[in-house]
């Protein structure tokens, strides 16, 4: 299967999977725009290859918690482990502060980055590349790896999304749904350990949407990504995650298996939202 | 006052010659605009004020304040302070300085018209940002703006009588020093008038060719 090798093999270059060890934890994390407070001390463990969804109104902090995790925003507080390295922190130069960790330098940064893909609601292909470039670009600069074998993965990358057929188009050529097809292999020619979809879908016309769901579920199924999914998305979150958190006002208000938080919501702001939402 | 052929033509070589002069002077000065607005632009983006705010005050204090004053203190202050320069290499500077905050605006014009998701897609795919820029920003940022920039090209070009004040023997400072020899001025100021003229249509016809290139270069 060429679509296996384009991807990291989850047996390879990576430390032995620790069950006990999440794969990303999140530790008393806020974030506040202004007087806006967008995340509020929040707490979160996601374990190896788990998915998970995130839901709740629009400013709830979802899309927020992924561009922290992405190094999009800087937190004003707490902490994130990616398997159990500090993300906004390093270890300090013989300082005993905050435990012999500093401030994160860019370069710890951009080591760290290497973990995490991210895949945008408005795509962000770029518009001056064609397809292939796209997705070749990071591969080549960042990972320095050989122009021919970053066109092989992106081949391999494109025929898994179903585009290999428009590696010489440009951006604008495609339709929505292709462009975020694109927009999915490109991040995982980076061999992510981990893949951020943040409302991916909402910028699709009704159309195109299941397209990409298809290739997301897809991912899902036959590779052991970590995934974190913000999505509005209820029938895709309930049969895609082993996990959904329901946002409200920057914390996890309640979270749960798809079964027990979409039929056995507990909280009344979740039983809200649901009949909202379910209800439009 | 009647038009004297003889004096016109004897007049013509000089005033080409003095073209040429004008001409590298206008082009130099447009090569230091392009190069410096860039990094003045760059430099107004930073996230360091040590670095931002500085670079703002003095593009805001050149650029609000007249190019004929900046070429006087070039060429008669600086060198109290040990800058000493011929008048070519001083107007050269001072052209590509003053226009060098016009052109950062233009920059700033362009980078400011490329969505947030491209820097935020760069840093996502873990570019340095030497590569964001150089292989994402700028390819996106400066196609639309080169026709502007070559309009500053000609009003460089347009600018270049005021480096007579600093004795730059270009077209203007010839044609008067002819016209002061002569007491008859029609005719080089004529001359001169009709090749800025002629040398600023072949530019805007240049420009507007390059503008339509690049219109059909565009994501296709």
């Amino acid at each position: 299967m060429t679509t296996t090798s384009a991807l990291r093999d989850p047996a390879a270059g990576t430390p032995a999977l620790d069950a006990a060890r999440p794969m990303i934890r999140f530790k008393g994390i806020s974030k506040a725009f202004g007087s806006l407070t967008v995340l509020d001390n929040l707490d979160l463990d996601i374990a190896p290859a788990e998915k998970v969804a995130l839901i709740g109104p629009s400013g709830s902090g979802k899309s927020t918690l992924l561009r922290v995790l992405m190094t999009l925003e800087r937190p004003d507080t707490g902490s994130i482990e990616i398997d159990g390295a500090p993300l906004w922190h390093m270890p300090g130069k013989g300082g005993a502060k905050n435990g012999g960790l500093v401030p994160a330098d860019a370069g710890h940064l951009r080591e760290m980055r290497k973990n995490v893909g991210m895949v945008f609601q408005q795509f962000n292909l770029f518009p001056h590349m064609t397809v292939l470039r796209n997705v070749t670009e990071a591969p080549v600069h960042v990972l320095g790896i050989g122009k021919d074998e970053a066109e092989a993965r992106a081949r391999d990358l494109l025929e898994l999304v179903g585009l290999r057929d428009k590696l010489g188009h440009y951006p604008a050529q495609l339709s929505g749904g292709q462009q975020q097809r694109v927009a999915i292999a490109r991040a995982l020619a980076m061999r992510p350990r981990v893949m951020l979809f943040d409302e991916v879908t909402s910028a699709l016309d009704p159309e195109t949407v299941g397209e990409v769901l298809n290739v997301i579920r897809k991912l899902a199924e036959e590779h052991n990504l970590t995934m974190l999914m913000v999505t509005h998305q209820m029938g895709f979150a309930r049969e895609f995650a082993d996990r959904v958190c329901f946002f409200y006002q920057g914390r996890i208000c309640e979270q749960g298996p798809p079964d027990q938080l979409f039929n056995h919501p507990r909280e009344e702001r979740t039983q809200a939202f649901l009949r909202a939402v379910l209800e439009s | 006052m009647i038009w004297d052929w003889d004096y016109a033509f004897a007049v013509a070589p000089k005033l080409l010659d003095a073209l040429i002069v004008t001409v590298q002077a206008a082009l130099a000065g447009f090569a230091i605009a392009l190069v410096l607005g860039l990094l003045i632009a760059l430099a107004r983006r930073s996230r360091f004020l040590w670095l931002s705010l500085p670079v703002a005050g003095a593009a805001e204090f050149i650029r609000s304040t007249p190019l004929l004053v900046q070429l006087y203190f070039l060429f008669f202050v600086m060198p109290g302070f040990g800058f000493q320069m011929s008048p070519f290499l001083t107007g050269v500077i001072g052209l590509g300085l003053h226009y060098a905050t016009y052109t950062a605006e233009v920059y700033r014009a362009g980078l400011d018209a490329v969505p947030r998701g491209q820097w935020e897609a760069s840093v996502a795919l873990d570019f340095s940002p030497f590569h964001t820029l150089r292989a994402i920003i700028l390819p996106q940022a400066l196609p639309p703006v080169i026709p502007v920039l070559g309009n500053y090209l000609i009003a460089i070009f347009k600018d270049t009588p005021l480096l007579s004040a600093i004795t730059v023997l270009e077209m203007m400072q010839v044609a008067k020093i002819e016209g002061s020899e002569t007491f008859q001025y029609l005719e080089p100021l004529t001359i001169v008038g009709l090749l800025f003229l002629i040398v600023s249509l072949i530019s805007a016809l240049l420009i507007g060719r390059l503008e339509r290139h690049l219109g059909t270069l565009r994501r296709t």
